[in-house]
């Protein structure tokens, strides 16, 4: 059992950056396609991670570079947590601490954008944490245990029991995967009228360090989605791959098509789904149960 | 793999009469989609390598671009795109415009043309990534050497023995600046150099 768990974790953490930069190398050709331009290479993301870690890093506060670390660690700790097959509570837990060393790292360098983003960061963190606690709490309604462990052994997928759950994390997926129109505190697009917001004042080594961050986090999320699906039966691990690959091309779709949209409208808009789609769901099964 | 994989681009307008803005943007829409070479459309100077400058630079644009330059970390190309960017173009003669992009930050490709084609631009750019694995090499060696600093008064990198040497020449055979003149040192500076 610790064997596998040790296996499980070193595959992830080995693996996980590979995964994450071809999926955003998908994201950005996919992207590319849907406005008509050929977009650049798969691999796009490595060859950007590479120049990042060969450049000067420009050090406005050497805290920051600190909370950077912390950032990477936290995310990898968090991801490691839940592949290893950890406590979900644990997991959203450790996901949060990590998401806030990267608003800490905005903070300390005390400039307008990076504080602006700072700030937009924590209010999208207030729209998504919500759904993150509700989505544990449905798992353990669902199938009866926090452990990812015992998740995986069940009988039947939880998407089953958790439509609206289903629907409410791929919605808040969104805001995590920095799309528009929920991408406020930064962005990948230059378009918007605040771009990098969150990391501006973060550059070279550093900046690689936050996009290898990135990747990991959208493993994990992918892992989550893929939850939804997994039972005891090998087969089902096909169709959490297909519902991965769903989710994230619908995202890149609203991506495209969506302008950002302001604060105070993606607080209630997020809100809205969330209570309407999570929280009636958790309010069916309880009376069912 | 090389730098020159991902260069990613910050554009400035000095003072143009926006037709070279105008081929910038064009030449990152679908159309010619540069980003099939990886580049993107920054808008922030710590994330970027190559600066494009369009229009001349008069003396509200001439700090800006100053401080957009020293923010970009090394290391950086300058592509002065456009006749205004590279001399002046026909604001040469304006009292308010004090020519080129290279009068004030050190310019490392000209791209000519009023407006600048697309076209030109592409090769432009195709140049100066070239250069900037060629400027990341020469920082490797110097590192192994033992030097490279950036002077951020002359807005250079040391990365040679004779980069230094230059320096110690030229502060040599600079005339002694009179107390009264000597208000702003930076000025006092660009206008011997």
């Amino acid at each position: 059992m610790a064997v596998s768990i040790i296996i499980r974790v070193i595959l992830y953490v080995l693996l996980a950056p590979v995964i994450g930069g071809l999926l955003e190398g998908l994201d950005r050709v996919i992207s590319a396609r849907m406005q008509g331009r050929q977009g650049p290479p798969i691999v796009q993301p490595f060859y950007d991670v590479y120049k990042l870690l060969n450049k000067q890093t420009i050090v406005v506060n050497s805290i920051q570079v600190l909370f950077i670390m912390a950032y990477l660690i936290f995310t990898v700790f968090t991801g490691a947590l839940f592949f290893g097959g950890g406590d979900m509570l644990l997991v959203f837990f450790s996901l949060s601490m990590s998401e806030v060393m990267l608003v800490l790292a905005a903070y300390s360098v005390n400039g307008p954008y990076s504080a602006m983003g700072a700030q937009r960061e924590l209010l999208q963190m207030m729209c998504y944490e919500p759904m993150m606690l509700l989505l544990a709490i449905g798992f353990y309604v669902a199938q009866g245990s926090f452990m990812v462990n015992d998740l995986i052994g069940a009988t039947r997928p939880a998407v089953i029991a958790l439509p609206g759950m289903f629907i409410g994390f791929a919605f808040v997926l969104i805001i995590k995967l920095r799309k528009s129109p929920f991408d406020l505190s930064t962005s990948h697009h230059a378009h918007q009228e605040m771009v990098k917001g969150l990391t501006t004042d973060i550059s070279g080594r550093d900046m690689g360090l936050v996009e290898l961050a990135e990747w990991y986090d959208t493993t994990l999320m992918m892992g989550i989605i893929g939850m939804f699906f997994v039972t005891a039966n090998p087969v089902s691990y096909l169709f959490a791959i297909l519902a991965c690959a769903v989710v994230f091309f619908l995202i890149t779709l609203v991506d495209n098509t969506h302008p950002r949209v302001k604060a105070m409208h993606m607080f209630g808009i997020t809100w809205l789904v969330v209570l309407v789609c999570a929280g009636t769901n958790l309010l069916i099964l309880n009376l069912i149960k | 793999m090389k730098l020159s994989k991902s260069p990613w681009i910050l554009h400035y307008d000095g003072s143009s009469c926006n037709g070279c803005d105008i081929e910038v943007l064009a030449t990152m829409m679908p159309h010619y989609d540069v980003e099939r070479f990886g580049v993107i459309n920054t808008g922030n100077p710590k994330h970027a390598d190559i600066l494009l400058l369009t229009g001349s630079i008069n003396s509200q644009t001439a700090p800006v671009v100053r401080q957009l330059y020293r923010q970009m970390p090394d290391p950086k190309v300058v592509v002065a795109c456009g006749i205004c960017a590279c001399d002046g173009g026909i604001f040469k003669d304006c009292y308010n415009v004090s020519g080129g992009a290279d009068q004030v930050i050190p310019v490392d490709i000209y791209v000519p043309g009023c407006a600048v084609r697309p076209e030109a631009l592409i090769e432009g750019v195709k140049k100066a990534v070239a250069l900037l694995d060629e400027k990341r090499r020469q920082e490797k060696i110097a590192m192994q050497q033992g030097y490279c600093t950036v002077d951020y008064g002359r807005l250079s990198v040391h990365t040679t023995e004779e980069d230094y040497e230059e320096e110690s020449r030229e502060a040599s055979e600079q005339p002694p600046v009179p107390e009264d003149e000597q208000t702003d040192p930076q000025e006092a500076k660009e206008e011997t150099s």
